[in-house]
């Protein structure tokens, strides 16, 4: 399929502070495939902790910052189908009406979740250089829903012949996160978490990967702590070392197929 | 009648004039091409998997339907006098002394105690069926009102099989229900009365009938769609009957 | 005064009991739904009609109450209007003193429930006996339902059984549900041949025809509809649809939604009442149009949306939060998210703005909805009605959950975050002070090990990786 030699990535905020490696790894997985990734200095956020809180006024103030700094015509990569969600979907909803309405309708028409440019755009294969591996698959409400692209994170994962792929139980529900959700009602978010983080340890697998970090934080805090449904399985101060690894699909692919 | 709420809402949803909004597109009417076997069929699987009771009958089906009551231990049947249905039951029926026949022609106030308490099946024709859902369509009517197949705790209906359609949707359309004007109270029932309410799991005979027994007569030929119908003056029906 | 909602998101997380009741019969109905909807572009197809007809019905809402008002009169069915529960009641209760009932016989209805029907009834000395079974269980708990379709699902078996035990001790004690069964079948049989008056809901009613269409299970809504002398209906405004010939579709994705049924084992469509020579049927019948804040959603083009829900209850048995809280956490008549979006619409933000926040807008909700009501979106919509950004909606209690604290750290948010030069100061600081930062956000941390934040931020990799920066 013919694509675009020149890319914009943006990383997220979540990324950039947090799992700066997650991004690190899905910018040289493109550049890796022929593209020219340009990661505009200038980019922040992409709105949606205010947006979900009801404050539109800030979110539309930061979402316009982000319109200034991806001006061209090339697509705009996103790790995370939260974040891309936010750009596809909702941009045009939050500046409609506004002078920033055709601006916003051009960025969200370029906006595309990182796995589903990798595996429709690009059709990335690559041979798995890896030992057999385990691992367990969550999908982000966003990827499923709003995005529509668990099927492109399932999709690539298949195409590594040493990895064996599961999802947990209660593979639909979401793991609690919500963003400031998991703040604002903490309570009702820990039960969720605790009942994906029990479901995720259930399958086996040594890995937690999927396609959003805030999910990924979420539950690899969680395993961590050791909290799943049944309770504590570990002392809350001393990470568990049980706990599965959890990694955001881009290190997954990069550490499995580039050899050092 | 004017109130002062009725105008007060009235004002307030017009407030927002959306005016000229389009009416909902049509429905296509036939969705399935089922023959007649296939809808009987359907009919069937559809409603005995919710334990009503199917049985194909010829004209006897009053013997039927009266060893199916024996077996169940009914002692009487309630069923409409003045219908050409009632008239072939009362003709056939093997043994008055064993199931007695009770003509179900007064009004409520006069045999209320009795239906409620001492009334073990009735018998009531229908409109016809349909084949999507495994439903009845009943219009209940002066000789067959509407309690008579709500309160003894077997229903047994006499369904002819070439009035099997195979949607609600068919039926409306094709038979105009909106244009003929329906009677006061138009039923669809699929199946004996039965509740999930506790843990999900299903009961049977809550308040309506705990058993549903539908009698199907195949071979007759579609003379008059509303065969089954009691003669009935009402505005209604009257048309239907020309 | 009734505990805050925290307070009872925190005994319903530790109730054990309640939250296997919940999850299991949760996972159950979205498995038959998902069994009754094989063929997802019919499905997809059926929602779309859905959403048109019940859209166009609010579209047109003003001149299809008339209608049906009209043809309903026509039927002889008398046709009042409440704007308010207390005027709703009021009508209800001259109703019944007119017919000198003492004792009402009701259909499941969730509008009653909105009005507080029952308890207004009963301080009036008429009692409102609640017939369908798993009300009628409600009813001896004392208890309000917890799901708009199956509202005992909080109780299980020996919970019924001891309440039967107590009640009714005339009855040998049993947990077997055919038994339970029988006993309440047994009770009601009793008022259902001597009651003078029934209340019933309306699930649909068509304005084409002056006909209300009640769909149901058990034959209770039948026998409170056909047995009394007098049949009054209370319907919400929104509930009117044009056509007849609308219904099936409506009635196919109500029911499969619901339960994964593909009808109801009963659906009655009632146009009058006894007719010249009928010989039962009730003598009156009284539809009550209820308003109660309705007509003041609607005049939102977005969250008019509300208005199109047919109550099949799929968003709540597909939400991870209800199926975690069971109903009665919520506090209010509707639970779940369609709770969530009407419930602050119709008593007010300031007073239940707090469900609007307790979804982690997963977007389940609105990817079952049969009619295709954006509940995220609303949620979302709600929020910011409720911090009072933007222009006054009319949405009651606009504005009444800003918090000057939540104002200034948003503000603060926007200003890192809109400015470059801000933005890269405070990730500066960020991952050069990070041993010195506080770890977690207080109840994020309560349940997670604190994230750390990087050395470098990926602005700062991409760059020393030699990403183009334009």
């Amino acid at each position: 399929m013919p694509h675009s030699a020149r890319v914009y990535f943006f990383g997220t905020c979540l990324i950039d502070l947090i799992f700066p490696q997650a991004g690190l790894a899905a910018m040289r997985l493109l550049r890796r495939e022929g593209l020219e990734v340009i990661f505009p200095q200038g980019q922040t956020c992409c709105g949606q902790p205010a947006y979900n809180s009801g404050y539109d006024a800030a979110a539309r103030a930061v979402a316009r910052q982000q319109l200034a700094t991806f001006p061209e015509d090339y697509p705009i990569l996103v790790p995370s189908a939260s974040c891309a969600g936010m750009m596809k979907v909702q941009y045009p909803k939050l500046f409609a009406g506004t002078a920033d309405e055709e601006r916003a309708l051009h960025l969200a028409a370029r906006v595309h979740e990182l796995t589903d440019y990798l595996a429709r755009v690009l059709d990335w294969r690559r041979p798995d250089l890896g030992p057999p591996l385990k691992v367990v698959l969550h999908h982000s409400c966003s990827a499923r829903r709003e995005m529509g692209v668990s099927g492109a994170a399932a999709d690539l994962l298949a195409r590594l012949a040493n990895l064996e792929v599961v999802e947990p139980d209660h593979a639909h529900e979401c793991c609690g996160f919500g963003g400031t959700f998991a703040v604002k009602q903490p309570e009702i978010s820990a039960a969720m978490a605790a009942d994906k983080a029990a479901a995720i340890l259930a399958t086996g697998a040594r890995v937690l990967v999927g396609q959003d970090c805030g999910c990924l934080l979420n539950l690899g805090g969680t395993l961590a702590y050791g909290l799943t449904a049944k309770g504590l399985t570990a002392s809350p101060r001393t990470p568990d070392p049980q706990a599965p690894v959890v990694k955001h699909i881009a290190e997954l692919l990069w550490e499995r197929t580039h050899a050092p | 009648m004017n109130s002062p709420a009725r105008e007060a809402i009235l004002q307030r949803l017009r407030r927002r004039t959306t005016g000229g909004a389009r009416p909902a597109p049509e429905n296509p009417v036939r969705r399935f091409d089922w023959s007649p076997e296939e809808r009987l069929r359907r009919f069937t699987a559809a409603l005995t998997a919710v334990r009503g009771e199917v049985i194909l009958v010829g004209d006897d089906w009053p013997a039927c339907l009266f060893s199916r009551l024996q077996a169940k231990g009914a002692t009487n049947l309630r069923y409409a006098a003045d219908t050409a249905l009632g008239a072939e039951l009362v003709r056939a029926w093997p043994d008055r002394g064993a199931i007695a026949l009770i003509p179900h022609d007064q009004p409520i106030e006069a045999c209320r105690t009795d239906l409620f308490t001492a009334t073990d099946a009735s018998l009531t024709g229908c409109l016809g069926g349909i084949a999507e859902t495994g439903t009845l369509v009943l219009w209940p009517s002066i000789q067959e009102p509407r309690l008579i197949s709500l309160v003894p705790p077997i229903h047994a209906v006499v369904l002819e099989a070439d009035r099997i359609r195979s949607t609600f949707h068919e039926f409306l359309i094709e038979e105009d229900w909106a244009g003929r004007g329906l009677p006061t109270n138009a039923l669809l029932i699929s199946g004996p009365s039965k509740s999930a309410d506790i843990e999900q799991t299903l009961a049977y005979g809550v308040h309506g009938p705990k058993e549903l027994l539908v009698l199907i007569r195949e071979g007759r030929a579609a003379t008059d769609p509303h065969r089954n119908l009691p003669r009935d003056p009402t505005a209604a029906l009257a048309g239907a009957l020309a | 005064m009734p505990p805050e909602f925290s307070v009872r998101v925190g005994q319903a997380l530790d109730n054990e009991r309640l939250r296997r009741n919940i999850r299991r019969t949760m996972d159950g109905l979205v498995a038959k739904r998902r069994q009754a909807f094989p063929d997802t572009d019919e499905l997809t197809v059926l929602r779309r009609r859905g959403k048109l007809i019940r859209g166009q019905a609010l579209a047109n809402l003003p001149d299809l109450l008339l209608e049906l008002e009209a043809n309903c009169e026509r039927n002889g069915i008398q046709v009042h209007w409440a704007e308010t529960a207390a005027e709703g009641n009021a009508l209800v209760l001259d109703l019944l003193r007119r017919q000198g009932a003492r004792r009402v016989i009701k259909g499941k209805s969730m509008v009653s429930e909105e009005m507080g029907l029952n308890h207004y009834l009963e301080a009036q000395g008429i009692q409102a006996v609640e017939t369908d079974l798993g009300e009628f269980i409600l009813q001896l708990a004392g208890e309000r339902p917890s799901h708009i379709i199956a509202p005992a699902i909080h109780k299980d078996r020996g919970e019924i059984a001891a309440l039967f035990a107590a009640h009714f001790p005339e009855y040998p004690y049993t947990e077997d549900i055919e038994g339970l069964t029988a006993i309440a079948r047994r009770i009601m049989r009793e008022h259902f041949g001597q009651a003078v008056a029934g209340l019933s809901g309306v699930n649909f009613a068509i304005a084409e025809t002056g006909t209300l269409c009640l769909v149901e299970n058990e034959g209770n809504g039948r026998l409170c509809t056909t047995a009394p002398d007098l049949h009054i209906a209370v319907c919400g405004i929104e509930k009117v649809i044009a056509r007849l010939d609308q219904l099936p579709p409506l009635l196919t994705l109500l029911t499969r939604s619901a339960t994964g049924q593909p009808i109801t084992t009963y659906v009655n469509l009632i146009s009058g009442p006894r007719r010249e020579g009928e010989r039962d049927g009730p003598r009156e019948v009284h539809l009550v149009l209820l308003d109660n804040g309705r007509s003041r959603i609607h005049r939102d083009q977005q969250l008019r949306a509300t208005l199109r829900c047919i109550r099949c209850g799929a968003c709540m048995n597909h939400c991870p939060v209800y199926s975690r809280l069971g109903g009665h956490a919520y506090g209010t008549v509707y639970p779940g998210p369609i709770g969530s979006v009407l419930e602050p619409q119709i008593q007010g933000l300031d007073r239940q703005g707090e469900l609007a926040e307790a979804s982690s807008l997963c977007g389940a909700c609105g990817e079952v909805c049969p009619v295709r009501i954006p509940l995220p979106g609303l949620l979302r919509r709600l929020r910011a009605e409720g911090v009072g950004d933007g222009p006054d909606a009319g949405v009651p209690g606009h504005g009444s959950r800003r918090k000057v604290l939540h104002r200034l750290i948003w503000s603060l948010w926007r200003q890192a975050h809109a400015h470059p030069p801000l933005y890269w100061l405070m990730t500066r600081l960020a991952t050069r002070l990070r041993r010195l930062l506080p770890t977690g956000l207080g109840p994020w941390a309560r349940t997670r090990t604190p994230s750390v934040i990087a050395p470098r931020s990926l602005h700062e990799l991409a760059r020393a990786e030699g990403f183009a920066h334009e």
